[in-house]
């Protein structure tokens, strides 16, 4: 996985833990936490597969743009691999 | 409205009941915290502001419960039934306020 990433800005319905405002925006992985089973199968009583799931940090500035009061401080949250893609793909 | 129980809240005994359901059908496997987190989460903003805590918990946990093969609807209906015939006084003993 590369370090610069793409949140994907899919928007499926069900049970989904990647928060909907950070879906399109590009952060830096700034840890890899291991693998954990999805959450999005767990969550209807499914075996789940376990997928790597990544602490990604973003700039304020690239989440909230011109409204980010202080647009270089940082939010880090834990996405799964498979919602990440690298922030130079088309 | 309050979002969740403060440090002050005094428990009540159906509160507690509930706390103790999610601990026993999480640990017999009916359910994980991402399916209790899916059915509140798909109740909509309004459930945030006109349930306490505990109502959308046992909300939750009953729905898991019944995906989870515990009981059946009818089989909760009968008990609803059968508890409600017992009268008010049931709740009064068991420390409803």
């Amino acid at each position: 996985m590369t370090d610069r990433v793409r949140v994907k800005p899919m928007m499926p319905p069900g049970h989904i833990r990647t928060p909907i405002y950070l879906r399109g925006k590009i952060g830096v992985i700034e840890r890899s936490l291991g693998v954990f089973p999805n959450p999005e199968d767990l969550a209807y009583g499914h075996d789940a597969k376990a997928f790597p799931l990544h602490r990604v940090r973003f700039r304020m500035g690239d989440i909230w743009g011109s409204n980010a009061e202080n647009p270089d401080d940082t939010l880090d949250a834990e996405i799964y691999e498979h919602w990440l893609e690298p922030a130079d793909a088309p | 409205m309050d979002q969740r129980p403060d440090a002050d809240h005094d428990f009540s005994l159906w509160e507690k009941r509930v706390d103790a359901l999610m601990i026993i059908g999480s640990a017999k496997g009916y359910f994980t915290v991402d399916g209790l987190r899916r059915v509140l989460e798909d109740m909509g903003e309004d459930a945030f502001e006109t349930m306490t805590y505990y109502e959308r918990w046992i909300m939750s946990v009953n729905q898991n419960m019944i995906e989870g093969g515990a009981y059946t609807t009818s089989e909760l209906a009968e008990k609803m039934a059968e508890i409600t015939a017992r009268g008010d006084t049931y709740g009064d003993a068991c420390g409803r306020s």
